[in-house]
């Protein structure tokens, strides 16, 4: 703790007041924007833009894609924006990574092959996406926004995504490792 | 703003034609990402071992950042709403979408060990194995799921559909009688947690 400049160049903050600051800007959000922070549908027209690029505008035709609407819109903007602030942040705090292909935690249990943590990381992306959209949202979509509106729908995901995540995590690390 | 946007709403209208697109929302969606991204970063949630060590619990960084979140934005969103001055923006439930789904998800969440937000944060903070592998793997299922909408729109997703409810509601009682002692116990478990030793 210190100066305003040394709070900055700080790599960590206390996760409390992480998270008081993640729920002021929700504050502002609705206040200003009128939405909830959310991002996993971004990465949904992500993929449509993609097939619509490859196919020539074949992905519009999708029902799914017709009900989400392709095009750039504030939530887009809104996960560009992460990557943005979460690099600033890195850099100012000298924790940009270069270079890191293997998380520490995974090396310890299952070794240094980039190739492994490669396939294993593309698998549980295919599924988080899928279930990102069976769910109808992510852990801030449904987990932060969803459950600070009380929304019933959040709730019962929040918890499902943590039961599902906890029994997930040991089987990985207790049972395959 | 609000007048500034039944300005630029009227300037719009008068003008007849197709109105041109307000590109304002866009720079307010960077402008909060890159808040939202510096503060998953300065907690430490772009970080595998972090998110994956919540699910392993033996770190439970997460869970203080979304509590600690979820309490302060309760107060405010449930005082904005009673001021008239935000409408809630509620997602739709049902049994298949918030067990069934976010079950799925919970499984993918922790073989890739981050979720979409934090995977942004990820990215930013440089690991490789998000930007080569995870983008592309999320990216992939919800183009998977698009293709099987069809299929699962009028089946599993609408099994035991209880729309967009709040708790309060379900309860048919007023929103403070809720908010109160929610906001309480989060504060207990926050606390608890610590006590514990995490």
């Amino acid at each position: 703790m210190g100066t305003i400049a040394s709070i900055l160049t700080d790599t960590y903050w206390s996760p409390y007041a992480a998270g008081i600051g993640i729920g002021l800007l929700s504050w502002l959000s609705f206040l200003i924007s009128g939405k909830p922070i959310a991002t996993s549908t971004t990465f949904a027209r992500t993929g449509g833009m993609i097939e619509n690029f490859i196919t020539g505008g074949k992905a519009e035709r999708r029902p799914y894609y017709k009900k989400i609407s392709l095009k750039i819109n504030w939530q887009w903007m809104l996960v560009v924006g992460i990557v943005i602030g979460s690099f600033l942040s890195a850099i100012i705090s000298g924790d940009f990574q270069v270079g890191v292909w293997i998380p520490s935690l995974w090396a310890s249990a299952f070794g240094d092959s980039v190739l492994l943590r490669l396939l294993v990381a593309v698998a549980g992306g295919i599924i988080l996406g899928f279930g990102s959209r069976f769910a109808g949202g992510c852990t801030s979509g449904h987990g932060i926004s969803g459950t600070l509106q009380l929304a019933v729908s959040s709730w019962v995901s929040a918890i499902f995504f943590f039961v599902g995540g906890i029994i997930t995590a040991h089987i990985i690390f207790l049972v395959i490792a | 703003m609000d007048t500034k946007k039944q300005v630029s709403k009227t300037k719009q209208d008068a003008r007849g034609a197709v109105a041109v697109e307000d590109r304002r929302p866009l720079f307010f969606g960077l402008g909060f990402g890159i808040l939202f991204g510096f503060l998953l970063h300065k907690g430490g949630a772009t970080k595998y071992d972090v998110i994956v060590g919540q699910l392993l619990l033996t770190d439970f960084t997460v869970l203080q950042i979304m509590l600690s979140a979820v309490a302060t934005g309760m107060i405010g969103i449930y005082f904005m709403k009673s001021m008239g001055w935000i409408k809630l923006s509620l997602k739709k439930g049902s049994v298949g979408k918030n067990v069934i789904g976010a079950s799925i998800f919970g499984v993918g969440f922790a073989i890739l060990g981050y979720c979409p937000g934090t995977i942004a944060g990820a990215v930013g903070n440089g690991y490789l194995d998000a930007i080569v592998g995870g983008l592309a793997g999320i990216v992939l299922g919800t183009w998977i799921f698009a293709v099987m909408y069809p299929g699962l729109k009028n089946g599993i997703l609408k099994k035991g559909d209880f729309g967009d409810i709040t708790i309060p509601r379900l309860l048919k009682v007023n929103d403070w009688v809720v908010v109160v002692p929610a906001i309480v116990l989060i504060v207990l478990v926050l606390f608890w947690i610590e006590k514990a030793g995490f």
